[in-house]
């Protein structure tokens, strides 16, 4: 017992190297995605302290309206600038009838606000697309298919999927983009005030509404990056709500207002679910992945109750 | 006041189309024979649940259109949406048992697993077409359940029989290992048992690889182990967006597809399509029609879907899961014409569905005329046995669409059936005190 755990899954490390190549970069690729879900929770529990449950239907709508529209006959690109549209229409209708009557209550109040947003998607996604699920228009939009297999020794292969690559790059340019915008603009640096202090940012005259709304739009293009993204690897139905619960242990781990804290998380708990399910989980019959993130982030919340990134709260009676 | 008044209003409004509504249903029930549909057409599963529901409720309303019902009697059908989804389907069934309900049609083995035990107390039967419990197959044990025409337990023993066929002999097994990937809820882990007894028999290694709900989607783990066990076939049981993302997974990873074999329910066709190119030989159990070239299936075109009464597109028609659907309805219909015919009453009860269905004999010229010609394996239901372990064909995905690609094969039905018998006593005895059989025999 104590060699399958302590030494053999090293030793199968050593003897497929390109096997163990194939997994950290599975690892890689799903830390990138769950990261990228997390980007989505992160921003809007930044600029306002809420935990957006409807993130993950929100993925699926995006998703649905790009390939939706695509089906109806328009064209792959005009269709991606059309669902842009859609969530901008979609974070501003949010901010006008769900955020701002509700600005002052407590957050368990807007919580459950994204929750019930969140039922209202589901129903108002089904009656506009229907339950079917649909392929993703991955060629249309020039993004890569097909894989490359690199040999490695005698008769090893590692597999990289295109899609893959391409995800990679774009979760990438997407962080460093939104880096640029909170960092290095005024709307950014308002909003940074408005994570801050709600009261104090008010005082000097930014606009709540503005920046809820704006944030809910920028959440809006990380979940079409995402649905886009998750639904080359399988397609786009309401299935792929789910998978946005992924997040959460990445969430855990990163804390809830670090977009770095997002990406490092989302990276580790990538890693830790495939090399643990891969070289541990035979040991326990399999299937431990899922909430092997789970004890992960546990684990290092024992070390930094505030996540890898959070903020550290200190408050003084 | 105004707001008093208005609240008045609504609320007589309401009671009035309530009890309209509920005269209505009386009045329905009366002159026509209540079939409730728990189908899913939302939710993680709709991929797969929305064919089955078209398929379902398309072949009853033609049936009602073409033909004023069954033997005079119009069928009234009413769907209600489970999300496969335990809880809701019991709700479901709670809400509409009342009705004068003569059969129920659970899709999901969760479901069916919960509505066993009530079917005999309520007096409605529960047909649980190819899925859920297998041991149901006894009738002596379980006289209102029918799970005609396989058990999950004959589909486990037919591709073993099949990769047993490919590989000239089941004997040459020994030591081949064989991967079992699945949905990890009552439906994936039922053949279980089964497929671990013929392991021992033959002497090949099972791999498990069990999907969380959960993991549908995101099933690169699964596929890793797959891709370092190397087994050499791998067989599938999933449902909705499992089996898409399964058949891209395979094919990401090379793994050869004319030794991927699914169950009967991961054989839909968007299943297959998903995974492109890629995709060519994979290869899926089935039971029921391929393809749309059946009268019946032209009556439906013509007189339900062309006539805009079905949410169908009518290119869905002659789809395997669309198939599926529409042989549970044969099998609905053709039990309450059976079922009229012993009892000599035109509005039956669910009493007389049970006795109807466990004299159901859809032989080769029954299906002709119904227009349904090849279109399944006649089948026959006895008190004994309400599966019947009938034969099941292979059909491989050509990258268009499925083809057929082999004959009729038989179950092991000498190894299942004492294995059923004793499952089904073990039932018995778990949920003891459970009801001895006192319904006649009809046969």
């Amino acid at each position: 017992m104590l060699y399958d755990i302590f030494i053999d899954p090293f030793v199968q490390m050593y003897e497929m190297p390109d096997f163990f190549l194939q997994v950290l970069w599975e690892g890689f690729v799903a830390g990138i995605l769950y990261a990228l879900i997390a980007l989505g929770f992160v921003l809007i529990f930044k600029a306002s302290g809420v935990f957006n449950f409807a993130q993950g239907i929100m993925v699926v709508f995006a998703g649905l309206t790009l390939v939706g529209l695509n089906e109806n006959g328009v064209p792959a690109y005009l269709a991606l600038a059309l669902t842009i549209a859609a969530m901008g229409i979609l974070a501003y209708g949010v901010e006008r009838v769900v955020m701002r009557p509700l600005v002052n209550q407590p957050d368990i109040i807007l919580l459950m606000a994204t929750i019930g947003l969140t039922y209202f998607l589901i129903g108002f996604g089904e009656f506009v697309f229907g339950g079917e699920p649909k392929q993703m228009i991955t060629e249309e939009l020039g993004l890569p298919t097909g894989s490359t297999a690199i040999e490695f020794g005698e008769r090893g292969l590692v597999i990289l999927q295109h899609i893959d690559i391409a995800a990679a790059v774009i979760a990438v340019l997407m962080v460093a983009a939104l880096g640029i915008f909170f960092n290095k603009t005024r709307i950014g640096r308002a909003l940074r005030a408005v994570a801050d202090d709600h009261q104090a940012a008010l005082s000097v005259g930014i606009s709540l509404n503005q920046i809820w709304a704006i944030v809910w739009f920028a959440a809006g293009l990380v979940a079409l990056a995402t649905g886009i993204m998750w639904g080359a690897r399988s397609d786009v139905s309401f299935a792929l709500e789910i998978v946005a619960f992924k997040a959460l242990p990445v969430l855990i781990l990163g804390g809830f207002t670090s977009i770095p804290g997002a990406i490092v998380g989302g990276l580790i708990i990538g890693f830790g679910e495939k090399i643990g399910e891969l070289y541990w989980g035979g040991l326990v019959g399999g299937g431990i992945e899922s909430w092997l993130a789970y004890i992960i982030a546990l684990i290092f919340l024992l070390f930094r109750p505030q996540g890898l990134f959070g903020e550290r709260i200190i408050e003084r009676v | 006041m105004k707001s008093i008044k208005q609240i008045a209003l609504g609320t007589a409004v309401a009671l009035g189309v309530g009890f309209s509504g509920l005269a209505t249903t009386v009045a329905q029930a009366e002159d026509a024979n209540y079939v409730p549909l728990l189908t899913y057409r939302t939710g993680p599963f709709a991929a797969s649940g929305i064919h089955i529901a078209n398929g379902m409720h398309d072949y009853l309303k033609m049936l009602n259109e073409r033909d004023g019902g069954i033997g005079g009697v119009k069928l009234e059908l009413e769907e209600c949406e489970t999300g496969y989804n335990a809880q809701k389907g019991v709700e479901c069934y709670e809400a509409t048992k009342g009705k004068g309900a003569l059969v129920y049609n659970p899709y999901s083995t969760g479901i069916t697993l919960q509505l066993i035990p009530k079917a005999g107390v309520d007096k409605i039967p529960v047909l649980s077409m190819g899925y859920g419990l297998s041991a149901a197959a006894d009738g002596s044990v379980f006289p209102w359940v029918f799970n005609v025409p396989d058990t999950y337990w004959d589909g486990a023993s037919v591709v073993i029989k099949y990769i047993g066929e490919q590989e000239g002999g089941l004997d040459n097994l020994k030591g081949k290992k064989i991967g079992y990937i699945f949905l990890d809820a009552g439906y994936g882990r039922e053949p279980i048992p089964l497929l671990e007894q013929l392991a021992e028999k033959y002497g090949f290694e099972l791999l498990q690889y069990p999907v969380g709900v959960k993991e549908m989607q995101n099933q690169s783990s699964q596929w890793l182990n797959v891709r370092r066990d190397r087994p050499d076939y791998m067989v599938m049981w999933g449902w909705g967006a499992m089996n898409p993302t399964a058949i891209k997974e395979a094919v990401k990873i090379r793994f050869p597809m004319d030794k991927f074999i699914g169950v009967w329910w991961s054989a839909g066709d968007d299943d297959a399509a998903a995974g492109g190119e890629g995709a060519k030989g994979y290869k899926a159990m089935n039971f029921s029609g391929v393809g749309s070239d059946f009268p019946a299936l032209d009556d439906i075109k013509k007189h339900v879907v062309d006539a805009g009464l079905s949410s169908t597109d009518a290119s869905s028609i002659g789809g395997t899961l669309y198939n599926r659907g529409v042989l549970n309805s044969v099998i609905i219909a053709e039990g309450i014409r059976t079922a009229q015919e012993l009892t000599g009453k035109k509005v039956i009860t669910g009493e007389d569905m049970r006795m109807g269905l466990e004299a159901l004999n859809l032989d080769e010229a029954r299906l002709k005329e119904l227009g349904l010609a090849g279109f399944a394996h006649p089948m026959k239901v006895t008190c004994e046995d309400h599966a019947g372990s009938h034969p099941v064909f292979i059909q491989e995905w050509d990258g268009k669409q499925w083809r057929q690609a082999s004959g009729w094969i038989e179950p092991m039905t000498d190894l299942v059936r004492p294995l059923l018998e004793a499952a089904a006593a073990e039932y018995a005895e778990k949920n003891a005190p459970w009801p001895a059989r006192t319904e006649p025999c009809p046969n």
